[in-house]
């Protein structure tokens, strides 16, 4: 229960508290009393800060969500005293509140600090209040070191106020809960230089082949005939490896060709495309390269079959790489390593695909059944998919 | 804004929303010098003796009447406003004594105090236990103490403490102790007509009167005589002083009687206080109000942000949310558990009721109807509660 004493007689002195007497009971004990009574399950939001680091290389930008409420117990902004903290108010103080806040914030990379600049403020609605949101530059000396964030600011005023901190770096976020017991943070050491983002992009690349059936399927369902070539309106084997070999590597070449320029110009922002728009085409994209298999009507090579519908595949990578996050600093390289992943696992495919085929490729079971079949398979599942991706629906295990 | 800009953004706006920050729409630079960006606490900024006092302690921050004197004033800030920040104040000036292997009584009391307001009711009764070892007849330990054991659930305790406490302190407020834990107790009846009369009969301060008629009312409430507890929910208010507890108790009696409308009334402005913003949604939302999304949302976020520093106080009102607000009851049913481990008052027991109901898990209530049974609680609307429970298990599950 609420009761408040405003407007009342101070409340005793402890040490006259300390020997009760019956006489001196009054009215100032009970108001005191009546403040200890639980509050039974009302709830309220404490003082939080949002503290945001974006690191990129040596540099990071901050953004720092503080209170009114709080900077008006810490600096005192309503000047006229009425009771309400105006804009004019608080960009009168400006300076005041920068220097106050990001004296009481360390960012650091080993021994040596980093320098933080105030950039500029505004102001956000947050749940509970009005926040002033400062934002500013961390310039932090060069180094392999993690970064480490002390945080002291209203501990002093309020042992109860908490700093949520959160910091991100390409591909990874870290989040964190600042008090007076763990007022520090020290950031996962990060990836460090080209070769390690290389790396870490070409792994994700290989792994997204290898789970992006659609891709899979596309790639398969051009390579299925390969290893025949097409006399008087029917399949036959090819004779000898090289024209299969060659046609693989024809296919191959096209389709990777066509996605890397697509997932570029994605990637670099200069097209975007809407992510439905983009899965649908892909499935569409299978679902051609399977009707021209089982019944040819595109008027081009199994190679320009490839680029042209490959173009739209590299929409789709540039998907999946901005989910991840991409490094400002080392776009190229992140996308070198993406790209190259994803040509990995294509050869993989085929290092599987083209001993099998080419040794199976007399039969009528590879003409009829994997040829045939199989194309109409994918067939259907690419039109299921088409009309999943298409009306937004989710109804297909893959 | 280039493309890369708007890249960056549209993946940093991804991940809040993913973490659930709080974060509201885009931050701004205001136009106008004049415009109003926040209202401070009328108890706070109107308080000169507020700001005196502050003074006076920052000169000599060691002085223990000063700084108690301080807390008091801040704790009384938090209470009226619902805001917890000044919890925090309050344990700020008193920093010299806080850790101390043996603080002052005075000290221990608001440590109490404190700990009780973060609901760590075992931190509270451990310094209550050495304030009264130091000083058996300290009044406030005894009634504290009989408070915090009445919201665990341990009546037998409270009472005792109850009557210890009205030995010694023969106002109001010694009959008020004994009468709200007594109506817990299967003594409903005769608690509100001792009450009544002391009451009526005592010239007490307006915080006492504010306390016993809200009690009144709400043993009123749960012996079903609704146009009495009306009358002493209004008593209360007219006396003038804000409670939030008084404003979410009446709001809670008023969305029961089905009047939704009288609700927004009395809360018009109130979202601090998440209590307060609570009963404007369930308010809203009776009315098919278009304003339910923003107060919904506001309230979502201050849950998200209290999961985040690890803080349990707000489960009761999670739970209720979560049941009405969006309709998730057998997470609701979760919440609503977890706070009747920790808090035990008719409240409590009938969140726990109404997310089992809703949640199609009559089963799960069986803890709360076993509490009933053993304290004989009197409350027609938990009575309500366990008959549909039964009807459901005969007919289902």
């Amino acid at each position: 229960m609420t009761f408040t004493t405003v407007g009342q007689a101070p409340p005793a002195d402890p040490r006259r508290r300390r020997v009760p007497k019956r006489q001196a009971k009054p009215a100032l004990l009970v108001a005191l009393v009546l403040l200890i009574l639980p509050a039974a399950g009302r709830a309220h939001k404490p003082s939080d800060s949002y503290l945001t680091l974006k690191v990129d290389g040596d540099r990071a930008a901050g953004s720092w969500d503080v209170a009114l409420r709080d900077l008006e117990h810490a600096l005192g902004l309503d000047a006229d005293l009425d009771g309400a903290i105006t804009w004019g108010e608080l960009r009168a103080r400006h300076a005041a509140v920068a220097d106050y806040a990001l004296a009481r914030l360390k960012v650091s990379r080993g021994s040596e600090a980093c320098a933080l600049n105030p950039t500029e403020q505004l102001v956000d609605r947050h749940s509970d209040g009005a926040y002033s949101v400062l934002r500013f530059d961390v310039d932090c000396p060069p180094g392999a070191e993690s970064l480490r964030v002390d945080y002291r600011l209203f501990f002093d005023l309020d042992p109860t106020h908490r700093g949520l901190l959160q910091v991100a770096a390409p591909g990874q976020v870290e989040t964190a809960v600042l008090s007076p017991e763990r007022p520090s943070f020290e950031a996962a050491p990060r990836p460090r230089g080209p070769w390690p983002t290389c790396a870490e992009y070409w792994r994700e690349g290989v792994w997204h082949i290898w789970i992006g059936f659609d891709h899979v399927l596309f790639l398969l369902t051009l390579l299925l005939p390969a290893v025949m070539c097409r006399r008087g309106g029917d399949w036959q084997a090819v004779e000898r490896l090289r024209p299969a070999v060659s046609e693989v590597v024809r296919i191959v070449t096209a389709f990777t060709v066509a996605h890397s320029l697509t997932l570029a110009v994605a990637a670099l922002g200069w097209v975007a495309l809407p992510s439905r728009w983009v899965e649908s085409a892909i499935a569409a994209t299978v679902l051609l390269a399977a009707a021209h298999n089982l019944r040819p009507f595109l008027p081009m090579k199994g190679w320009l079959v490839a680029f042209v519908l490959g173009l739209i595949h590299g929409f789709g990578f540039a998907g999946v790489l901005a989910d991840l996050g991409l490094p400002v600093g080392s776009l190229v390289v992140a996308l070198l390593g993406f790209n190259v992943g994803v040509e990995a696992g294509q050869l993989a495919i085929v290092a599987v695909f083209l001993p099998v085929a080419f040794v199976m490729r007399g039969s009528a079971f590879y003409r009829r059944a994997v040829l045939g079949a199989g194309s109409f398979a994918v067939l259907l599942i690419a039109a299921a998919w088409l009309v999943e991706r298409g009306f937004g629906l989710d109804f297909m295990p893959i | 804004m280039n493309s890369e800009e708007t890249d960056v953004m549209c993946r940093t706006l991804l991940l809040l929303a993913l973490m659930s920050l709080p974060v509201s729409a885009e931050p701004f630079v205001p136009k106008d010098d004049s415009m109003v960006l926040e209202r401070l606490p009328r108890s706070a900024f109107a308080d000169p003796e507020l700001r005196r006092l502050r003074g006076e302690l920052a000169g000599e921050p060691e002085n223990l009447s000063l700084a108690t004197e301080l807390a008091w004033r801040y704790i009384s800030v938090a209470r009226s406003e619902g805001d917890p920040r000044w919890n925090g104040y309050a344990q700020a000036v008193l920093s010299p004594w806080w850790e101390a292997d043996e603080p002052p009584s005075a000290v221990l009391l608001l440590r109490a105090t404190l700990a009780q307001n973060r609901h760590d009711f075992a931190a509270a009764l451990e310094d209550l236990a050495l304030v009264l070892a130091a000083d058996p007849r300290n009044r406030q330990a005894w009634l504290m103490r009989a408070m915090i054991l009445q919201v665990g659930g341990d009546l037998e305790g409270a009472y005792r403490s109850c009557q210890v406490f009205a030995k010694l302190d023969r106002s109001l407020l010694g009959h008020a102790c004994r009468a709200h834990v007594a109506s817990l107790m299967g003594h409903a009846d005769e608690s509100y007509g001792l009450l009544e009369r002391s009451t009526r009969s005592s010239s007490a301060g307006i915080e006492d009167r504010v306390w016993s008629l809200t009690g009144l009312a709400e043993i009123a409430e749960r012996l079903g005589r609704t146009e009495l507890a009306e009358r002493h929910y209004r008593e209360a208010l007219a006396l003038g002083m804000r409670d939030v507890y008084l404003l979410a108790a009446y709001a809670d009696f008023l969305l029961d009687r089905g009047r939704p409308r009288d609700v927004m009334e009395l809360l018009d402005d109130e979202t601090r206080a998440d209590a307060l913003l609570l009963r404007r949604a369930l308010a809203a939302r009776a009315l098919g109000s278009a304003e339910l999304g923003d107060d919904v949302r506001d309230l979502e976020a201050r849950f998200a942000s209290a999961r985040r520093r690890g803080d349990e106080t707000h489960l009761g009102s999670e739970a209720r949310f979560t049941l009405y607000l969006l309709d998730r009851p057998a997470e609701a049913l979760d919440l609503a558990l977890r706070n009747w481990a920790v808090q035990k008052e008719p409240i409590d027991a009938r969140l726990v009721l109404e997310t089992a109901l809703a949640a199609g898990r009559p089963g799960a209530a069986r803890p709360v109807e076993a509490w009933i049974a053993e304290t004989g609680l009197e409350d027609v609307r938990l009575s309500l509660l366990v008959l549909r429970l039964h009807r459901n298990k005969e007919i289902g599950p």
